[in-house]
């Protein structure tokens, strides 16, 4: 398109050159510009992680250890009134609570006067007792013996001594009395921080230094299950009729459509889908996870659909046509080629819909799966709730120890997604195959 | 294509189209992809034991009619075949036939090599494989063996049957792509541009194999390469925009060609 003209009507050759170098320095510099936009946005995203993670685990790492004190406790039988360490009735009945209280004063003989004393009792956890009852019963040998036991201490004196071992003490929640005592306890080595295996073991409570996240962990465990083991083949079936059978006409057009307007459906919706359905009109309990499972069934479906699909469209044409033509017929092509190399990228487009799946919080909310559960789910049937819920009911408690539990369980959770993450990453790079 | 627009193009096509031992048959064939027709009446005969070449510009019908001939364009939505098209006097496209069964008698080799994602040796057993030809492994083993020696790539792969058949260069990959059509025994071959993604030895090696591959087989192939199908092929076929132009022997397609179409094109006037 060059015309002659507007050729004839330039200078000389080498004006050229010194254009093209004026213009190359305008070049190179929009480029370097162009690479910083690239490098501060990076650093921006980076230094927000860094903060949030900075943030948690300085907030949660707390709740891994927690206070434990060193009480001489005296299994005397005849003072519980226990005979028979088998008679579930006469155990029920017993004051296990004496246990403690008596070694506690033992530990202190100063304290006197009732109030004093309940100060004194209210330095081990409510639990404590129980925790005794359980010691005794699953090692029945220390019937009237006596022993020194480590019991976890009220959350509050927990709080304070955690932030007095940190030289920051919190003392708002503890008497003069407790402190001078807990003074006392230190200097005789009678008090310590341990591994909390509580937190590790249970499930929630309302006392802080009993809660556990298990209970969640578990429940997430089950709902997720449910989640993938009814998503991923319903999603993968939808996802090889729609690509390689269905015809392409209006109808499919509309599925197709629509399977997209799903995916970007609030999940807060199907939490109220599953209210209706599910609970309502099929008569599902309430806060179970195969409730849970197939309200996030239904969230991350169009997600598996949608990634299916692709992965499936990634299978080049060519080994297609190739075993068309040695006489494979459809269902053979899609099962021995397209589906082996499909795979990887579905399970990958699975598993980041499992990790989406694992952080909902909003439609669990709506099918009860919010409630307080203290008993550690063990099958699909059982009340349960899930990690992103604990969360939010943790962060929601009054307890100040709850904050730092509340960092502890998004700390698990995010270790979670990191795995999914990570696994997802691993087995595209693993079974990716090139052709 | 500036040239010849001031002469109609012909409606019959001149030359040999018949052939007394026909394999394959097309009949007033016409072809569609919705409503714009690829192929116009066309009517050729392929022999037994034949190897017949197909040559023309590009974009002017020849892998459309080769796909015809396996039913590949059933695949394609939206084509559409009209025409008498028989093999040994059946119907291809009757509704009785199953192309699963016509795909197994007539076997294709494609453009690209486009061996499967997995071993040398899953790659020939395929077709045997789903087609149920083999009683026993013992079987299978040897059909692999058979059809790599028969494809010319036996020396250079026994000791890696199990390597993936994409790990092979370009041109064994092709020769492997040969290897499995003939896994299945076929009547018929049809080959796309087999020689058009190698390098000059691979091609020779590929063109040998035809030549070869002819005792057995009635091969059909497509190809841009007028030496190679001089090289190669019995009788060669040209098509131009859809028709069937010429069809003669090929050294006389090539040294004294009865069109001027055809002259035009193996002149190098145009293509
Ligand atoms: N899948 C298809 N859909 C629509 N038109 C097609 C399709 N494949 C080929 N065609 C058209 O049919 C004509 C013949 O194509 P083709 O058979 O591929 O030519 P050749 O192999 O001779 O280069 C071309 O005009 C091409 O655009
Ligand atoms: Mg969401």
């Amino acid at each position: 398109m060059t015309e002659p003209t507007s050729q004839a009507a330039r200078p000389t050759p080498t004006d050229h050159s010194a254009t093209i170098k004026a213009s190359l320095k305008r070049r190179y510099r929009a480029e370097t510009r162009f690479r910083w936009y690239g490098r501060i946005a990076i650093a921006f995203g980076l230094a927000a992680v860094l903060v949030l993670f900075v943030d948690i685990i300085s907030k949660g790492h707390g709740a891994f250890k927690t206070t434990h004190i060193a009480v001489p406790v005296e299994y005397d039988l005849a003072q519980l009134g226990v005979r028979d360490l088998n008679d579930n009735q006469q155990l029920a009945l017993a004051d296990w609570d004496a246990l403690f209280k008596s070694g506690l004063r033992e530990l202190l003989p100063d304290v006197s006067g009732r109030s004093a004393r309940r100060e004194l009792y209210r330095m081990v956890s409510n639990g404590a007792g129980y925790d005794l009852k359980d010691r005794l019963q699953a090692n029945p040998r220390l019937a009237n013996q006596r022993e020194q036991v480590w019991l976890s201490a009220d959350d509050d004196i927990d709080t304070y001594f955690k932030g007095l071992l940190d030289g920051d003490p919190y003392t708002a929640r503890v008497t003069e009395q407790q402190i001078e005592w807990i003074d006392e306890l230190r200097s005789a080595g009678q008090i310590r921080t341990q591994w909390n295996r509580n937190f590790w073991t249970r499930g929630d409570s309302r006392e802080p230094e009993q809660a556990g996240i298990w209970g969640a962990v578990m429940g997430s465990l089950f709902t997720l299950a449910i989640t993938f083991a009814l998503s991923f083949p319903i999603g993968v079936s939808a996802a090889i009729y729609l690509e390689e059978f269905a015809p392409r006409n209006r109808f499919t057009d509309f599925i197709e459509i629509n399977i997209n307007n799903l995916a970007a459906v609030p999940s807060i919706i199907f939490g109220l889908l599953g209210l209706a359905i599910f609970i309502n009109f099929f008569g599902v309990p309430r806060s179970i996870p195969i409730l849970g499972g197939l309200v996030l069934t239904l969230m991350t479906l169009p997600t598996i659909i949608i990634t299916s699909r692709a992965a499936i469209k990634a299978v080049p044409p060519s080994i297609r046509e190739a075993a068309l033509g040695m006489g494979a017929s459809k269902h053979q092509v899609v099962l021995h080629h397209v589906l082996p190399l499909a795979m990887p990228g579905m399970l990958t487009g699975a598993i980041i819909g499992m990790a989406q799946a694992l952080g909902e919080t909003a439609p669990l909310l709506m099918i009860g799966m919010v409630a307080f559960i203290v008993d550690i789910p063990q099958a699909f049937t059982d009340p349960a709730t899930v990690l992103p819920v604990q969360i939010f009911l943790w962060a929601d408690s009054p307890e100040r120890a709850f904050v730092e539990k509340t960092s502890a369980a998004i700390m698990v959770l995010l270790g979670f997604l990191i795995i999914m993450n990570t696994t997802a990453v691993w087995i595209r790079k693993r079974l990716e195959r090139r052709w | 294509m500036a040239i010849n627009n001031d002469r109609p193009i012909p409606t019959q096509s001149v030359g040999a189209q018949f052939h007394d031992n026909a394999r394959m048959s097309m009949r007033d064939v016409n072809i569609f992809y919705g409503d714009k027709q690829a192929i116009f009446d066309v009517s050729l005969d392929i022999g037994q034991n034949e190897v017949m070449a197909m040559i023309g510009p590009s974009g002017c019908g020849k892998s459309t009619f080769l796909r015809s001939l396996n039913r590949m364009n059933d695949t394609i939505e939206g084509c559409r075949v009209v025409g008498d098209i028989a093999m040994d006097g059946q119907d291809l496209y009757d509704s009785k036939l199953d192309v699963v069964e016509l795909r197994a008698r007539v076997g294709m080799v494609f453009q690209k090599p486009n061996p499967f994602p997995k071993s040398i040796y899953d790659n020939v057993a395929y077709g045997p494989k789903i087609h149920g030809l083999a009683e026993s492994r013992v079987d299978l083993d040897e059909i692999v063996e058979s059809s790599l020696r028969k494809a010319s790539l036996w020396n250079e792969v026994k000791d890696r049957l199990h390597q993936p058949g994409t790990g092979l260069s370009g041109g064994q990959q092709q020769r492997l792509c040969i290897a499995r059509a003939i896994a299945v025994n076929p009547e018929v071959i049809l080959m796309d541009e087999p020689c058009s993604a190698l390098d000059p030895i691979a091609t020779a090696k590929i063109e040998e194999l035809i030549e070869e591959l002819s005792e057995n087989f009635t091969i059909a192939i497509v190809t841009h390469s007028m030496q190679q199908a001089a090289r190669v092929s019995h009788r060669t076929a040209y098509f131009h925009l859809g028709r069937l132009i010429e069809v003669n022997p090929t050294e006389q397609v090539f040294t004294m060609p009865e069109h001027e179409l055809t002259e035009g094109y193996i002149t190098g006037r145009f293509g």
